[in-house]
């Protein structure tokens, strides 16, 4: 049982209501001059959600909003109920973000270390954080690579070890921004079936559509505006008729 | 480039606690340069090394790599004693400097980086009383180790985009070439790396609207 202070704001945890989802509400946001997002107004409850666009149309600040990497100039974005700016804390322990550069996530010099990094932060207590980190790692055919230098590992071992690092903090959510654009093929492959496979609620930026396929909802973006929300076919017909004509 | 060096074994050294080994290795440091006599320094030295290939059962590969490292300052020494004062002076200098060079590789190869870690926070913790975090001053030394081979890497990419364009990798002007690009990948991969840093909780504090490179495309 916990304890509160009288008068104290209530926990995170005990006013967040799962079921409301991710709501982005009059949300505009500018660098500088620069407006990159403007009048979006969106819900998100899928499973699966996409996010599409041209190099620069706002896609990846669109998706930095959703764990409060970027605070919007105008508007909310809330998690749960929570908002970014005010209970950034609470909801990025709701929502994980994965990065296109895994070496730009991946903060520790061995494997096992950088996946623990997470779990340090969230308080977890060393055995039940190294319990974790073995399950995670064999989860993702790391578990050999424990003690390797995090530098020495393939791209696709990289792109892995940073998923790792964001699942096994248990998120709710998980945000990918461009996770298959460095990898190969087969890599990407994985990646795409790792996705798929996940119990979270999903949303990817992606330039790669086939990663898509079985999506329920999936939005285009471009010049900062949600210009196509619909499901993976009309969106991407949608997207691609926006291009033919650029 | 290899950096991270520990090498997992089940060995009486991997269990020592990192502050010890490092407590061990200081006073190791200290005792050599206490007691300068040649039969000492080679005595230090075939322990060093028996300790690092029987006792924490390491690789002959690991120190040999370090031992190689320090080869020509090693000869340097010995020909500098030799011309300046003798050989005999050299030879001891020269053993000091490869023990405690082997002594450091055996500490490293068999303590985790997070251990070490630790120990900076604790030897840092009296610095709270000056408004230090000392799991920040640990976390820049993580960082550190994980990222020089990072730059080193991209170091050599941009040396290679260079010459594939007919540019010489060699003299001052292609490090002058090199620099400059190298240092705005490293502003942009910190900008990358505090994004993740935050995205993984490493900060409570409430986020507040960045100026996030105000000259930055929209992304």
């Amino acid at each position: 049982m916990r304890f509160r202070r009288p008068g104290a704001a209530p926990a995170a945890d005990d006013v967040a209501d799962p079921a409301r989802g991710i709501e982005l509400r009059g949300v505009g946001h500018r660098y500088g001059e620069r407006v990159v997002l403007d009048g979006v107004d969106l819900t998100f409850r899928e499973a699966r959600v996409g996010v599409i666009g041209a190099n620069g149309s706002g896609k990846s600040t669109l998706a930095r909003l959703l764990n409060g990497l970027v605070v919007p100039s105008e508007g909310r974005v809330l998690v749960d109920g929570l908002d970014t700016r005010t209970q950034v804390r609470a909801v990025r322990r709701r929502v994980g973000f994965v990065f296109q550069d895994p070496d730009a996530q991946i903060v520790h010099p061995t494997v096992a270390e950088d996946v623990a990094y997470g779990l340090e932060n969230q308080g977890v207590p060393p055995d039940e954080r190294a319990a974790r980190v073995a399950e995670v790692l064999a989860r993702y055919g790391l578990a050999g690579h424990a003690d390797h230098p995090a530098h020495l590992l393939s791209g696709g071992q990289k792109q892995l070890l940073a998923i790792a690092g964001v699942l096994v903090m248990r998120p709710a959510r998980i945000v990918f921004d461009e996770p298959t654009t460095l990898l190969d093929l087969v890599n990407a492959r994985r990646v795409a079936e790792l996705i798929a496979g996940l119990d979270q609620q999903v949303v990817v930026v992606t330039h790669q559509l086939d990663l898509l396929d079985g999506f329920d909802r999936v939005l285009v973006v471009d010049g900062g505006r949600v210009v196509e929300d619909a499901a993976p076919g009309p969106a991407v017909a949608a997207y691609r008729a926006l291009m033919a004509v650029r | 480039m290899t950096l991270a060096l520990y090498v997992p074994r089940a060995s009486v050294v991997h269990r020592v606690p990192a502050g010890a080994k490092l407590l061990a290795l200081a006073t190791l440091a200290i005792a050599l340069f206490w007691l300068p006599t040649l039969a000492g320094a080679a005595a230090a030295l075939l322990g060093t090394v028996a300790v690092g290939l029987l006792v924490a059962r390491l690789p002959v590969a690991v120190l040999a790599r370090q031992a190689r490292a320090v080869g020509w300052w090693l000869v340097a020494l010995l020909a500098v004693h030799a011309l300046t004062t003798d050989l005999r002076t050299g030879a001891q200098v020269a053993l000091r400097l490869l023990t405690l060079v082997l002594a450091a590789a055996v500490v490293t190869a068999t303590t985790r980086v997070s251990e070490m870690v630790r120990v900076v926070e604790r030897l840092c913790a009296p610095l709270r009383l000056v408004g230090v975090r000392p799991a920040r001053v640990g976390l820049v030394v993580a960082l550190a180790l994980r990222f020089i081979p990072v730059l080193v890497e991209r170091a050599d990419r941009i040396r290679a985009a260079q010459a594939a364009r007919g540019g010489s990798g060699r003299g001052v002007r292609a490090l002058r070439t090199t620099v400059a690009p190298l240092l705005v990948q490293v502003l942009q991969m910190a900008h990358d790396v505090s994004e993740a840093l935050d995205a993984r909780g490493a900060d409570d504090v409430p986020s507040r609207p960045r100026r996030r490179r105000t000259q930055e495309a929209p992304r």
